[in-house]
């Protein structure tokens, strides 16, 4: 059982690594930098929101912040363009980390409703300060050093950094759904106020959660910035990258492993292809939102789940029917 | 005798409406103690108090010798008090072993605690074992929000014990569960008192508390009336004026049938 679902995963990470080998078009394997680095943002954002059942729905703030630090320091420090810039993408990280622990610290004081608000709020005093502070270049974005690998190539380092980075991410999920911590995190979502007094420490606990996937989603962004070589404002401080990631995870299966990888991987491929084959803008956007209501109308809780489920159902059926068995007979018959 | 838990001149408004008004409660070591009262005389009222859920406006609540009035709940019950709710209070989308995985306790820092597995052998093996002492092993692997009412409290009861509090308070242990249940509740009460853990219990079902308790407190409006053994309290005219006057027409009947 375990070795088929391991057999999965290592399926799915060659079908990724062989992409560019055999897609070798740099506007789809352009696709495939921007898609990749939506599924480590979603899969980041899972990791807190979707565990701990706290909405975040300021993710940029994480991602614009690796972005510019990738930028600013490149810039400042008149870094040689090519692959050693890729050292930046942990600062990224962990800068991002450093804005999430007072911005956590804040928000998490709060209950779910009003901290989707404040993630919200503090979402948008970031766009504005990146717009009017001077550092960063305000709406005329900032130029990283220019990176002259040949246009046919130029995609392909991208590429496997980004799914290096999905794969690290993936394993730090995992890694924290089977720790005590990601346990913590899940029975918060459940009941935070027994979880408190079962000696849940959830202030503590949701902060950490919350600067982990800040830190993932820094990376994210170092990369983008790296990757499109200007940034501006309004582009890394998006609000519509901040619902996108949100909706990505809720499409997949929210606080599934592999629920936001999916999520992420079809939404924004499929939205980049149509963006990409229609010239019309907004046609993809109709399809898009009408893809999505059908998901949400026909399987709320995301695709991943959905499935899960129907595979289980006769199983669960029959799990169900014992319950009832032992509940008529009653519990007391153990000593 | 000594007394393990104190609870001295609590009081506790909610707008104009003195939920606790002055209550004193006694909890002795390795006692059953029961805590009675019409509805809404203030008993989940001076549990949150106790266990922190609710902060009062003055009283202070003693714990083997401690002052530990105005803790978070996450403290109380590190220091040695566990509680289960009256509307049972279950993590439903986890299953029933992760449920007492939570509860388990550990004296261990920060990043041991983020980094470590949420189930080592030995944590497991504690954890099934209570689940055996309730009875509900089989039901492990399942969610526990598809359990029974009567399951869950179970559960809700074992996920309290694995953490090995001094005190367990208990509220309505017994309310919604048919007989066979209760008499098992009872059992597993009266053989962990007899290993020396103390209870405390607030309960309607008369019988249970007059069967099982060595002492009982009575409350009426937000503060104790009475205070003794089951029968003095029983056959104190006091207790059947509060049920009778303060507590509405189910309380009569209940007291009628059981009492
Ligand atoms: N959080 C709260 N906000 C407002 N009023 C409250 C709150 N908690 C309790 N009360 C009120 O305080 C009074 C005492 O309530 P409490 O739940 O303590 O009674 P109880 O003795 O447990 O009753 P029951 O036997 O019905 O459980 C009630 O009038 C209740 O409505
Ligand atoms: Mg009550």
């Amino acid at each position: 059982m375990l070795q088929k679902k391991n057999l999965w995963w290592l399926l799915g990470v060659a079908v990724l690594a062989a992409f560019p080998l055999i897609v070798t078009n740099p506007s789809d394997t352009s696709i495939g930098v921007i898609t990749l680095l939506f599924m480590a943002c979603a899969s980041s954002w899972n990791m807190f929101s979707g565990y701990s059942g706290y909405i975040a729905l300021g993710s940029s703030v994480f991602y614009g912040t690796g972005a510019y630090t990738m930028a600013l320091i490149s810039i400042h420090t008149h870094m040689a363009p090519g692959a050693a810039m890729f050292w930046l993408v942990p600062v990224g990280g962990l800068m991002a980390m450093v804005i999430a622990l007072p911005f956590g610290w804040i928000a998490l004081r709060v209950r779910r409703h009003t901290f989707v608000v404040i993630t919200i709020a503090v979402f948008f005093i970031f766009q504005l300060a990146a717009i009017n502070f001077s550092f960063t270049g305000g709406t005329s974005g900032l130029a990283l050093p220019f990176i002259q690998w040949g246009f046919s190539y130029y995609n392909v380092p991208f590429y496997y950094v980004a799914l290096g980075l999905v794969i690290f991410i993936t394993i730090v999920s995992a890694a924290v759904r089977r720790s005590r911590f990601g346990l913590q995190l899940l029975a918060i979502r459940d009941d935070e106020d027994r979880a408190l007094g079962l000696g849940v420490k959830v202030i503590a606990v949701k902060i950490t959660g919350f600067t982990l996937s800040a830190f993932t989603i820094g990376m994210a962004g170092a990369v983008y910035a790296m990757f499109v070589g200007q940034i501006y404002p309004q582009f890394v401080f998006d609000p519509v990258f901040d619902i996108s990631v949100a909706l990505m995870a809720f499409f997949g299966g929210l606080g599934t492993l592999t629920g936001p990888l999916l999520g992420a991987l079809v939404l924004e491929a499929s939205q980049q292809y149509l963006t990409v084959s229609f010239s019309n803008g907004s046609l993809y956007l109709i399809l898009f939102g009408s893809l999505f209501l059908v998901v949400i109308m026909f399987m709320p809780r995301g695709i991943v789940v959905y499935v899960k489920d129907r595979l289980n159902k006769s199983a669960m059926a029959r799990a169900a029917v014992a319950t009832d068995q032992l509940a008529a007979t009653g519990a007391g018959s153990s000593s | 005798m000594t007394t393990l838990l104190k609870a001295e001149n609590i009081s506790r408004s909610f707008g104009g409406l003195k939920a606790l008004n002055g209550c004193n409660l006694e909890v002795e070591k390795g006692s059953i103690t029961g805590l009675i009262g019409p509805n809404g005389s203030g008993k989940t009222t001076l549990f949150n108090v106790v266990t922190g859920y609710v902060k009062p406006d003055s009283g202070t609540v003693t714990f083997d010798g401690a002052d530990i009035t105005g803790y978070e709940p996450d403290k109380v019950f590190a220091r040695g008090i566990g509680r289960t709710f009256q509307l049972t209070r279950i993590f439903a989308r986890m299953t029933v072993l992760e449920n007492m995985l939570v509860a388990i306790q550990h004296d261990e820092g920060w990043l041991r605690g983020m980094t470590r597995s949420k189930s080592s052998k030995v944590e497991v093996d504690n954890a099934m074992e209570w689940l055996d002492f309730v009875g509900i092993t089989r039901l492990a692997e399942m969610d526990a929000g598809s359990l029974s009412y009567g399951q869950r409290k179970l559960l809700e009861l074992a996920y309290v014990l694995v953490a090995n509090p001094d005190v367990v308070l208990l509220d309505e242990p017994a309310g919604g569960v048919n007989l066979t249940l209760i008499n098992q509740i009872a059992d597993k009460i009266r053989t962990l008192n007899e290993q020396g853990k103390t209870f405390l219990i607030v309960e309607h079902n008369m019988e249970f508390v007059m069967n099982l308790c060595h002492s009982v407190t009575v409350m009426n409006q937000g503060t104790n009336l009475v205070t003794g053994n089951p029968a003095e309290v029983r056959s104190n005219p006091l207790v059947l004026d509060a049920y009778l006057g303060g507590g509405d027409d189910d309380e009569e009947v209940e007291v009628a049938a059981n009492g």
